[in-house]
């Protein structure tokens, strides 16, 4: 059990919504993170973004640990919602804002603001 | 043909299939889009749905053919 895989899994387990993706929600750099981070605002999910891009090895560990084999990935409350596809289709049918409401109670939109965290650095 | 293998993939592991399709979105053999229709489907959530897509891509998406992959499931009549 790495340390890598130790704060992944911390990630997952304490943020209301975790969202891994390639690059950030400033900087986007790839067009199915953009759709899952378009369709997590779009439902006024409060975003912690990681991006996978700066090692490889958090891509590795990530999809060991959620049996996902692509990027991005979308988890809320610490359970895997799926990918860009499924996040956008889930959007789209209004099933995300009630897949939030109760995982996360009803006053989800109020929570912290959208941020990145690096799962690279130690946690504090 | 990267399209044509990730078809041949796709038809092994859904034989059922109703509607199977593999589109190379942008010509340059490694985005792309999928759909299945399928009977055993029915009843599962998304998340497995597309589980099983990807289980059926493991090889093309682990080997690096597939650089970016959309997938739409839908239930069909079995």
């Amino acid at each position: 059990m790495s340390q890598l895989s130790d704060r992944i899994k911390d990630v997952i387990a304490q943020e209301p919504v975790a969202l891994f993706m390639k690059g950030t929600p400033q900087f986007v750099m790839c067009g199915n993170s953009d759709r899952a981070l378009r369709a997590l605002r779009d439902a006024g999910a409060p975003v912690t973004a990681v991006d996978i891009l700066p090692d490889p090895a958090i891509r590795q560990e990530l999809s060991a640990i959620s049996g996902w084999p692509t990027i991005p990935q979308v988890f809320v409350a610490g359970e895997l919602i799926g990918g860009a596809d499924i996040a956008q289709e889930l959007a789209e049918s209004g099933e995300l804002t009630t897949i939030l409401e109760e995982k996360l109670g009803a006053g989800y939109r109020d929570a912290a603001a959208e941020r990145v965290v690096d799962v690279l650095a130690p946690a504090h | 043909m990267a399209a044509e293998r990730l078809e041949t993939l796709l038809r092994s592991a859904f034989p059922e299939a109703a509607e199977l399709s593999v589109e190379d979105r942008t010509g340059g053999g490694d985005h792309f889009q999928v759909t299945v229709a399928s009977s055993r489907f029915a009843g599962l959530p998304l998340l497995e749905q597309h589980r099983l897509v990807n289980e059926a891509l493991a090889e093309p998406l682990r080997d690096g053919t597939i650089h970016e992959l959309r997938i739409k499931t839908r239930e069909a009549q079995g």
